[in-house]
């Protein structure tokens, strides 16, 4: 039986179609990806993403613990920051990545919901070396995602601190109506955004301020088929497909959020192995310069050889064509060069481009 | 759901329309919903031949790809040009501008062997 979130009937009143997705039952589209995918790149779309998973760390050791759980430099991180980051096993394999947020005395981490239980027992075994207090409050939190160009005006209209000094990846405490809320200047879209944390208890309220009361001729519902294209087009990971245990953050391109020669974190001296032997393949951007979509697992051939794997892709909705990410095995990853899909038995021609595919908005 | 009483369907959700001699193929309304927004539609060639149940084509959704599965061996004899610009005939339309491809039949009798539209909608509902 898979669990609802608190905005389940809500999903249902506005006909979206639901499907199973990391244990809960989720809306992957509700008037269309294309339309919704559109409506947060030139205006504001909502998106239900209370499946994430939230955990506290207190305690005396909260900063050492998250240091060594986590890639990044915490220590560099100011109260009221966020962080994107990830956890490592010991050979450099990514356990999961997520946002790391600082408050004065305690740390909250979001994870992704289909690893909430590996990324839950990994925390608490780690932990048994450190003096801190590890809750995990998913059940309890409720979030949503507020993204596009015109979600500053609707926030701004909920809030009544002065949003022009929130910047991008950092939060505040704040409250909505009366209602407590985590407000942070985060998202997963490459556009201005908002995501709200805040008690499932609340969430009725919540939904009615945010969208239902007024904002439902501005505000568009978006479901997880958007969520997907709309990361695709700024090549952001998603665990599962891009990034997992087999591969390391260094492969993927996300060292700017690795501290590889700081502090010292689980799978540090694997990385730093893996940095000095010369990494073997990257996670590219592509775009199909010929009619085809690339879809995860499809394979990819330079000058007649396997080279690499897709491993997310499909159309563009804002470019009109197929993109795609994939590993390549260097040194074919440059941009620029040109790579082959295997469509069907067609051998289509692609080009590796600088990401993103379309250009972020997030100030 | 819309199932027209006056067409053929197979179990793959295509539907078959008689026209003459010929067959008008097309995927149903069910299929586009399923499919969601459709990007891109790969036809066959006028002449090609296939056997029941072979791929004729391809449907590629933002999501997903589905293959045009054969309802009946036969030899095209059209496709609709427009799905090439306009692939979004088949969530519109899916059983009239979005039809997808005209075929001769090896046999017009196997029509027979296709669900009518009650069975047909009593399988997607």
């Amino acid at each position: 039986m898979n669990k609802l979130t608190p905005f389940h009937k809500y999903h249902l009143k506005a006909n979206a179609k639901m499907v199973p997705f990391a244990g809960y039952e989720m809306p992957i589209q509700y008037e269309g990806i294309v339309k919704e995918h559109l409506a947060v790149r030139s205006s504001a779309g909502l998106f239900d993403v209370s499946h994430m998973g939230e955990i506290w760390v207190e305690g005396v050791e909260f900063l050492e613990f998250t240091q060594f759980l986590t890639m990044n430099n915490v220590r560099a991180l100011n109260i009221g920051q966020v962080q994107y980051s990830a956890m490592c096993y010991e050979d450099g394999g990514i356990v999961d990545d997520l946002l790391v947020y600082r408050f004065e005395s305690k740390i909250l981490l979001v994870v992704n919901a289909s690893n909430l239980d590996k990324d839950w027992a990994h925390m608490l075994d780690l932990a048994k070396s450190y003096d801190v207090k590890l809750t995990n409050i998913s059940d309890d939190t409720a979030l949503l995602a507020l993204q596009g160009p015109d979600t500053k005006d609707i926030m701004q209209e909920l809030v009544s601190d002065n949003l022009e000094s929130l910047s991008f990846y950092h939060f505040i405490e704040t409250s909505i109506d009366g209602i407590p809320v985590i407000l942070s200047r985060t998202g997963y879209t490459g556009e201005h955004g908002y995501e709200i944390y805040h008690s499932k208890n609340d969430s009725d309220v919540i939904w009615s301020r945010i969208y239902a009361d007024k904002n439902e001729d501005k505000i568009t519902l978006v479901g997880l088929g958007a969520r997907d294209t709309l990361r695709i087009e700024m090549k952001y990971c998603l665990y599962g497909n891009d990034i997992d245990a087999t591969t390391s953050p260094l492969e993927a391109k996300i060292q700017w959020a690795c501290d590889l020669y700081g502090e010292e974190f689980l799978g540090q001296k694997a990385l730093q192995g893996q940095k000095e032997n010369k990494v073997k393949r990257f996670l590219v951007a592509f775009k199909m310069l010929e009619r085809g979509l690339p879809r995860q697992g499809y394979e990819v051939f330079c000058d007649n050889v396997q080279m690499g794997v897709v491993t997310s892709g499909g159309q563009s909705p804002s470019l009109g064509l197929g993109i795609g990410i994939a590993y390549i095995n260097a040194p074919f990853h440059k941009i620029g060069a040109t790579i082959y899909l295997i469509i069907r038995g067609k051998k289509l021609r692609a080009e590796i481009i600088k990401p993103p595919f379309v250009p972020s908005n997030t100030n | 759901m819309n199932v027209p009483e006056n067409l053929k369907y197979t179990e793959d959700h295509e539907w078959v329309k008689v026209d003459g001699d010929e067959l008008i193929i097309g995927i149903t309304d069910y299929a586009q919903g399923e499919l969601g927004d459709v990007v891109f539609v790969e036809t066959p060639f006028e002449g090609d031949t296939f056997e029941k149940g072979e791929s004729a084509g391809t449907i590629e959704a933002v999501k997903t790809v589905a293959d045009v599965l054969m309802p009946i061996s036969g030899t095209v004899t059209a496709i609709n040009d427009a799905l090439e610009d306009t692939p979004e005939l088949l969530n519109k339309d899916a059983f009239g501008e979005g039809w997808i491809m005209k075929i001769r039949p090896e046999s017009m009798e196997s029509v027979n062997h296709l669900l009518d539209a009650e069975t047909y909608q009593r399988l997607i509902s």
